[in-house]
């Protein structure tokens, strides 16, 4: 069903998306290579492995934890992350008795340098129109069950303020290493709809 | 504007699910267009704002019928549309000549990229005036939409909140979008009571967003 007339036979958004790339090769704006470059860097280079470092060090340096909920992208920096959408990273913490969880309900704002490219659930519409009206029954659905008594806390990402979850470290994992508990931290913990489960 | 992005607290649109498996990119040109809509707001003399806003000034059904990368993809066009970069209707035109159909070429335009005064790159800006609000102290918007960008979602307007923190000043969306000038704003994290939202039966939750000191009155 659709209320906007479009000749039956218009193009694929796939076959556009290649026209508009010949165009602009053809006018000398774009290259190809600049394209590939752009792509790779998300693909490979920038991705919530970049915030599960940041986050296995503040579980296992202190003074680096309160850096880093001091002015998070100062700290987020000094590992070498940092980029476009991530010109003021704010870090909020999750404990046993507050739960921080991060939507942008007006397009599909996301903290890149540290998780990468948001992921089709956090751009999905019923995320987007449902975190904030009835976060415990979303994030329910979503697999993560928090108790009556604990303060829930919804960030709207308005501004160019990017927030981001310092989750739990989760009990059982004293005797991890920084890289062992870096490998545990998932994208879904950081955003703030899971939690990091020990292994 | 009130338009299909502004979608705090919309009713229908069904549960969420999470592909544990998903890449970056499901298919290759979604992550051609993550780079040609990325490099758009330069190459059409635009900006972040504009792009939002193109976002916005897609048709509905063209913003959601192609997903998150359709959308960019079709705001990249949008803007070089816009700016003159290139002419209406030349995408669609190689569109169709790349699959072997005899259309003309649209001839091209004559460019009119936006100009105005930009305060430095990014968003971020110093200010030298106090902020007008203090942590603490009890806000509320105008529960009035305006036409044009903004970034006060309906779902918040006119409700009261309290100011929980000072944010880095920055430009005002609501002015770059439209090329008016920057604006430049101090910024505010507001927290409101779900119930205040939603009514007496909502879940217990607060909801915080950040919101330029324009869109901001005292209530207190």
């Amino acid at each position: 069903m659709t209320e906007k007339t479009e000749p039956a036979d218009m193009p694929s958004i796939e076959l556009r998306t290649e026209a508009l790339e010949s165009l602009l090769v053809e006018a000398g704006l774009v290259t190809p290579e600049a394209l590939d470059g752009l792509i790779n860097r998300y693909v490979a280079d920038v991705g919530p492995m970049n915030g599960a470092k940041v986050v296995a060090k503040a579980w296992t340096d202190d003074a680096y934890r309160r850096q880093l909920l001091d002015d998070g992208t100062a700290a987020v920096g000094e590992l070498g992350f940092a980029g476009p959408q991530g010109e003021h990273i704010v870090v909020v913490e999750n404990t046993p008795e507050i739960h921080n969880v991060v939507v942008c309900t007006l397009c599909s704002c996301y903290p890149w340098p540290v998780l990468g490219l948001p992921p089709d659930w956090y751009k999905d519409p019923a995320y987007r129109s449902r975190m904030v009206r009835e976060p415990r029954t979303l994030l329910s659905e979503m697999g993560l069950d928090l108790d009556d008594d604990v303060d829930v806390r919804v960030w709207d990402s308005s501004a160019e303020n990017r927030y981001f979850v310092l989750p739990e470290r989760p009990e059982g994992t004293e005797s991890m290493s920084e890289e062992e508990l870096a490998e545990l931290v998932t994208r879904d913990a950081m955003v703030g709809v899971a939690k990091v489960t020990a292994p | 504007m009130d338009g299909i992005h502004d979608m705090g607290g919309k009713h229908g649109w069904g549960s969420v699910t999470i592909d544990p498996d998903e890449p970056v990119f499901r298919t290759r040109w979604q992550g051609r267009a993550f780079a040609l809509g990325a490099m758009s707001m330069g190459l059409s003399g635009t900006n972040l704002d504009a792009f939002r806003h193109g976002l916005e000034r897609l048709h509905p059904t063209e913003y959601l019928n192609d997903g998150y990368y359709g959308r960019w993809m079709k705001c990249a066009e949008l803007l070089l549309v816009d700016s003159g970069v290139l002419p209406p209707g030349a995408v669609e035109a190689r569109a169709r000549q790349l699959r072997g159909e005899d259309v003309p070429t649209p001839e091209p335009v004559t460019e009119k990229k936006p100009s105005y005064e930009r305060g430095g790159s990014g968003s971020l800006r110093e200010l030298d005036s106090e902020p007008a609000f203090a942590v603490g102290q009890q806000v509320t918007t105008s529960s009035i939409g305006k036409s044009g960008h903004t970034r006060l979602p309906s779902y918040v307007r006119g409700r009261r909140g309290v100011v929980i923190a000072h944010r880095p000043p920055a430009v005002l969306p609501d002015a770059t979008a439209h090329f008016t000038g920057e604006d430049p704003q101090h910024v505010y994290t507001v927290e409101y009571e779900s119930t205040e939202l939603w009514g007496p039966d909502a879940e217990p939750a607060t909801v915080r967003i950040d919101h330029f000191e324009s869109y901001m009155e005292d209530a207190s």
